[in-house]
């Protein structure tokens, strides 16, 4: 079990993360106190164009040393300092949270159409894989994330995320099952401009988890959901695939229902099946992945997680219970849970 | 009759059903909660003949073990309502989650709208116990699953075209499922089997669409001249020799 909940707001307009923490504190019982988190998107408008570069420090000696030196190396660190906390609840402040605005050298990476990502794709993986003591655990453009092992209001709290403002909030609260709970462990997962929170379990990750180490992403989190992020990457950043097509190949249509098809949709769906067999994820499983100008939801193909979407005017929400909706906007005028497997799309107009 | 109130605003379930229970032991006959906002576990295990209405949105296995109480909710329902409830009745003005009437052995459980995946999983009867589960909306894939009794009517008011979601009834070794208007053949899953009801079968659940009709004013002719397909289990065994040797 855990608990998702997210809003975008078409219009950009921004919100605060009042809301957003307490429609998941309403769902507390979907956690176990061991993890929560939050991804906002906009909330750093005076850096927009700079990579907000969050780490976790063990401590402020070697491991940040480290990481400033490969920040050096690789572009300009504009602005940097340690993200306020505010740790008068019960969170234990085992590691330091630490922000960078970051600009890459373009230059240095010259094989890629998108450089600056790959630059700070690469420095994300080399710290996580490398740099004992660091973890960065948000790197996109205007975007932050802010997480511990703690309940989702003790979470907001120690960071004060009525503070922030952005136009998407991504929420997570977790119940960890396979492997413990721990400040890297907590959800959103964040890479570049991709947010990832998940509830359930994602039994290919094995798979999955070969398929996208193949392609340059190290895998260091201890848990399935950070392969959603990665793949998410390669499917839509680096193959150019729509975020519709990335889900499509990420929770296919069974080989039966392809087999009622008509002649178009079964020629696509069986190619993205054959090319991406080794992405497909399988077990049961509720995700919603945010970009700077989508919010995405969609489950396993039979359903064996909760998800429910709600719509009011320029707003779309996802969530695992209608109620933590409903916390945020009491006159939600329309709720549904989508069909397995589907994914639901909500776009900026702008 | 003692009627009681009960702003569940805020609340968490732990001392909202205390208060319930209190209210229950006091006499009460008639609850209204108001302000439900997710709170799980709403009539848990609760027995007797009272009447509680919510006003809001119940979170998951609202009526969970209940034995005899009535239920009616003004808004959807989360999942699993009536889990593995004993007696009683719970009627929705709204939708249901996944799991709907899961386990149920016995009541009956009205859900005005959609339910979602997996409703009536694992439905039972014993002896003179028997539960149903009826739905004004469609039923998401898997309705009926490894259902060992009980009885599901889908009456799906929006919806003409014939029912399309993947396993119908599948693992069905007892009880069954009317559906209003045609099924696809492809939906029957392992172990069920499909004809249309007979006028003699329609007779029997006749009680249940007027029960139905009753609690939303909808016309009871129009269900009761309309053609249902029947589900059942092909066998009351339909997994036999999967995993053994016989």
């Amino acid at each position: 079990m855990c608990g998702i909940i997210g809003v975008i707001d078409k219009q950009r307009e921004l919100m605060d993360g009042s809301a957003i923490r307490d429609a998941l504190s309403i769902m507390d019982e979907r956690g176990s106190g061991e993890g929560a988190g939050y991804a906002a998107y906009g909330v750093y408008p005076d850096y927009a164009d700079l990579y907000a570069i969050h780490v976790f420090y063990n401590n402020l000696v070697e491991p940040k040393a480290q990481v400033e030196d490969l920040l050096e190396t690789w572009g300009m660190i504009e602005y940097d300092e340690e993200i306020p906390t505010y740790p008068e609840n019960k969170i234990t402040k085992i590691h330091t949270p630490w922000r960078y605005f970051f600009r890459p050298k373009t230059r240095l990476m010259q094989r890629s159409k998108t450089p600056d990502d790959e630059i700070v794709k690469h420095i994300v993986m080399e710290v996580n894989k490398s740099v004992n003591g660091a973890l960065i655990f948000s790197s996109g453009k205007n975007i932050g994330v802010f997480k511990a092992s703690g309940w989702p209001e003790e979470v907001a709290d120690f960071y004060r995320v009525e503070n922030y403002e952005g136009y998407l909030w991504l929420a997570h609260n977790r119940y960890p099952t396979n492997t413990p709970g721990w400040w890297g462990g907590a959800h959103p997962f964040n890479l570049l401009n991709w947010s990832v929170v998940h509830n359930g379990e994602i039994t290919s990750y094995g798979t999955n988890r070969r398929y996208i180490e193949s392609f340059g992403y190290d895998c260091t989190m201890y848990t399935d959901t950070e392969v959603v992020a990665y793949l998410m990457d390669l499917l839509v950043r680096r193959h150019g695939l729509s975020q519709e097509l990335a889900v499509r190949a990420l929770a296919p249509p069974f080989w039966e229902e392809i087999e009622r098809m008509p002649e178009k949709p079964k020629n696509l769906d069986t190619a993205l099946r054959l090319t991406y067999g080794s992405a497909m994820m399988n077990g049961p499983f509720a995700i919603a992945v945010a970009s700077p100008d989508s919010l995405v939801g969609f489950s396993d193909r039979i359903k064996l997680r909760p998800l429910v979407i709600g719509e009011h005017d320029n707003r779309l929400f996802i969530s695992s219970e209608e109620a933590a909706i409903r916390t945020i906007d009491s006159a939600i005028s329309k709720i549904f849970m989508p069909k397995a497997g589907h994914p639901i799309v909500g776009r900026t107009y702008v | 009759m003692t009627r009681i109130v009960i702003d569940a605003k805020n609340m968490h379930y732990t001392p909202l059903n205390k208060l319930i229970r209190q209210a229950t032991h006091e006499g009460a006959t008639e609850i209204i909660l108001e302000n439900i906002m997710g709170q799980r576990f709403i009539g848990d295990g609760l027995t007797g003949d009272v009447k509680i209405t919510i006003n809001g949105v119940p979170g998951g296995d609202l009526g969970m073990f209940m034995k005899g109480p009535t239920i009616e909710v003004f808004g959807n329902v989360d999942h699993a309502p009536a889990n593995t409830m004993d007696d009683g009745d719970i009627i929705i003005h709204g939708a249901s989650g996944d799991a709907t009437a899961h386990s149920m052995r016995g009541g009956k459980i009205f859900v005005r709208d959609d339910i979602g995946y997996r409703g009536g999983i694992h439905m039972k009867h014993y002896m003179n116990k028997s539960p149903s589960l009826i739905v004004g909306g469609s039923a998401r894939a898997f309705l009926g699953e490894y259902m060992a009794g009980g009885l599901v009517i889908l009456f799906r008011l929006h919806d003409e075209k014939p029912y399309a979601e993947m396993g119908l009834g599948s693992g069905i070794h007892g009880g069954e499922i009317f559906i209003r208007g045609k099924v696809e053949d492809w939906t029957l899953g392992v172990g069920s089997s499909a004809h249309e009801a007979t006028p003699e079968e329609i007779i029997r659940i006749k009680p249940l669409i007027l029960e139905f009709s009753n609690y939303y004013h909808i016309d009871a002719s129009y269900l009761l001249e309309s053609q249902y397909t029947r589900i059942g289990p092909v066998n009351s065994r339909p997994f036999a020799g999967k995993y053994t040797w016989e």
